[in-house]
């Protein structure tokens, strides 16, 4: 016997969120060109606008994996800004290597800081990173493996909720700390700074501030597509359950561990993309980026903008950074508490963040 | 299929000094249907658990066929063939009623099998057919959060039908339903039981009577009386702990 279940309309609010986003898309796109235009054109974009949104962009990227790992999997992060971190180390080292003989000590192989600290050798860890391919391998496998042990401790020994939050805080104030020391062979509190090229590109000329930009747009749209894709099969709506019921999930015979370790490492590799992408663009990594402040930031992002949904994560982004930069040159000793305040809010009353109060707007009008 | 028998046998289970299982041992045949019943607090759902992985036994053998049980974790358990319906109805409120019967069917556990997964026709049917057995079918594409108590337990009965285990453990099923809703749970245990082993807990002595099965009585945690719903009726010591309170 076989019964027809025809298959549920798609909803109002993603199709309305799908072509908001495209039109952003493409208004973010148009930036660069914009920025390209004389001065004095009416539709001249400044350099500021252009570089401080594609920091946003990659903030989004972030936003984006903290999401999935958070609003998905339900693995609340406080440490995702040190994937994030990781990704931009690697990334730095890479920018390191290609500094070549130009840096102030004219060294052939070493960065400036290995010779103020009396190095001879370059430490093996650093081997391999002036390979743009290799540099781009270790943005996402550190990052990766990092995710794999930690996960995997935590996960087998089912630690979750708050437990799990407090232990993820812990991994990037402790790896703050650690990048802090000279003696770790990365730039102890100084980090890295002074880059001159990416892929024969100079930077901090417009032609490299576009293709960063470029970059990291394309970055942006692939981990949503990517992300969009991943959520819709099967394996979101196991996440999902997890989620909300993982010990039913085991009796239904998902391997929770397995399950939640895939998303975790795969959030990871999505951050140390953003991390990858946004150091070239500030010109600097230190280790201040490991701060926990960092990853509780990212939370809110991602709470203020509706997590669960990729959407909510990626608005999120954009709108919180939006404020605090507008916020930070109007009010500077305001923002820690608008920030708070923010977190207060929109647990108390929008517990599906701007996007549950748009899916909610929509409804009221409809009715 | 030459199914697998389920053994217990002097399975115990202590928490913090108290015996929600004492001594316990019990055997389901494969294909058998047996009813378990026993007061409040007798150990019914604690013995699921030990079978289930959820609770590690003190002491005693839990055995599947040739299988250790108490050797495995919850997954393990179940994709060894054992289904679990919970006495609280438990399931997945943000995913639709079809989604929850998704993620129940048969079918390879890992993320990556569940990402490269695709709803096959056959598939499709399967669940349609399960939606409809459990009476949800104009609730498929609802929320299982919005669902009545009584749907949500036909639900999880649903996804244990889904799951299509060798042997099913049955917490308390008819909680909640109508009489009508009682019959058609035990015509459906009936028609499972032969091809799949079905131990049912339940509190509902008409219901048991219309299994008409084997019936175990649990008591603090051990077995205090087994063999048909009159044997045991009449058997002194069920009544004076039990049925004749
Ligand atoms: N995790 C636990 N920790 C401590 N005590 C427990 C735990 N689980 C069960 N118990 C106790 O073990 C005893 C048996 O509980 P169990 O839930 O197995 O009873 P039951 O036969 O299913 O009862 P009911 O008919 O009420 O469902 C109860 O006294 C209960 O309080
Ligand atoms: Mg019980």
């Amino acid at each position: 016997m076989s019964v027809a279940l025809s298959a549920p309309p798609p909803s109002r609010l993603r199709l309305g969120l799908r072509a908001g986003l495209g039109v952003a898309v493409l208004l973010l796109a148009a930036l660069p060109t914009l920025n390209a235009l004389p001065a004095d054109h009416a539709l001249h974009v400044s350099d500021f606008i252009v570089s401080v949104t594609g920091k946003w962009i990659c903030y989004a990227i972030l936003a984006l994996s903290l999401d999935l790992a958070w609003g998905y999997a339900g693995i609340l992060s406080l440490g995702h800004g040190a994937f994030f971190a990781l990704g931009g180390y690697a990334m730095g080292m890479h920018l390191m290597r290609l500094i070549g003989p130009r840096g102030a000590y004219g060294h052939p192989v070493l960065p400036d800081f290995m010779v103020f600290l009396g190095y001879t050798d370059l430490p093996w860890f650093w081997q391999g990173f002036q390979y743009f391919p290799y540099a781009m391998l270790m943005v996402l496998l550190v990052p990766g493996a990092l995710a794999l042990v930690v996960g995997f401790l935590a996960f087998r020994s089912r630690i979750t909720g708050v437990y799990l939050s407090i232990l993820t805080q812990a991994m990037t104030y402790a790896l703050m700390l650690a990048f802090f020391r000279n003696d770790m062979g990365f730039g102890g509190n100084n980090g890295f700074t002074d880059f001159k090229e990416l892929l024969g590109m100079p930077l901090g000329t417009p032609a490299a501030r576009a293709m960063l930009f470029y970059a990291s747009l394309v970055a942006l749209v692939g981990s949503f597509l990517i992300c969009a894709a991943l959520t819709r099969t099967k394996y979101g709506r196991v996440l999902t359950a997890i989620r909300d019921a993982e010990s039913r999930a085991r009796f239904l015979g998902y391997d929770t561990t397995q399950h939640k370790l895939f998303a975790f490492v795969l959030s990871a590799m999505l951050a140390g993309l953003a991390g990858a992408l946004y150091v070239p663009q500030v010109g600097i990594i230190n280790p201040g980026e490991f701060s926990p402040g960092n990853s509780i930031e990212a939370v809110i992002w991602v709470a203020v903008g509706g997590r669960g949904t990729l959407a909510g994560a990626v608005l999120g982004a954009f709108s919180v950074n939006a404020l605090k930069t507008w916020l930070t040159s109007a009010a500077p000793d305001l923002w820690l508490f608008v920030l708070g305040g923010l977190f207060v809010a929109v647990t108390l009353f929008l517990p599906r963040g701007l996007i549950g109060l748009f899916d909610r707007l929509r409804r009221r009008r409809a009715s | 299929m030459t199914g697998r028998a389920l053994y217990l046998d002097g399975v115990s289970v202590v928490f913090d000094g108290f015996r929600a299982l004492n001594n316990l041992s019990l055997i389901v045949e494969p294909g058998e249907l047996r009813a378990v019943i026993g007061p409040n607090g007798a150990g019914k759902t604690t013995m699921m658990d030990v079978i289930t992985g959820k609770t590690r036994p003190t002491a005693g053998t839990v055995r599947f066929g040739d299988t250790d049980l108490t050797r495995l974790d919850e997954p393990s358990i179940a994709t060894l063939g054992i289904g679990r319906k919970f006495q609280k109805p438990t399931v997945f409120d943000q995913l639709t009623v079809f989604e929850n019967l998704e993620l129940a069917l048969k079918a390879p556990r890992g993320p990556i099998a569940c990402v490269k997964w695709h709803l096959s026709g056959e598939a499709r049917d399967r669940i349609a057919q399960v939606t409809e057995e459990v009476g949800l079918l104009a609730r498929a594409h609802d929320p299982a959060g919005i669902l009545s108590h009584g749907q949500r337990q036909w639900l999880e009965i649903g996804m244990l039908l889904a799951q299509d285990p060798e042997l099913l453990l049955v917490d308390e099923p008819v909680a909640g339903m109508t009489d009508a809703e009682t019959e058609h749970t035990a015509a459906m245990l009936v028609g499972i039981a032969g091809t799949r082993s079905v131990v049912v807990v339940e509190h509902d002595l008409e219901f048991v009577r219309a299994l008409g099965r084997r019936v175990t009585v649990l008591h603090e945690g051990s077995v205090l009386s087994e063999g048909s719903i009159d044997h045991v009726q009449n058997d002194p010591r069920v009544i004076e702990v039990y049925l004749g309170r």
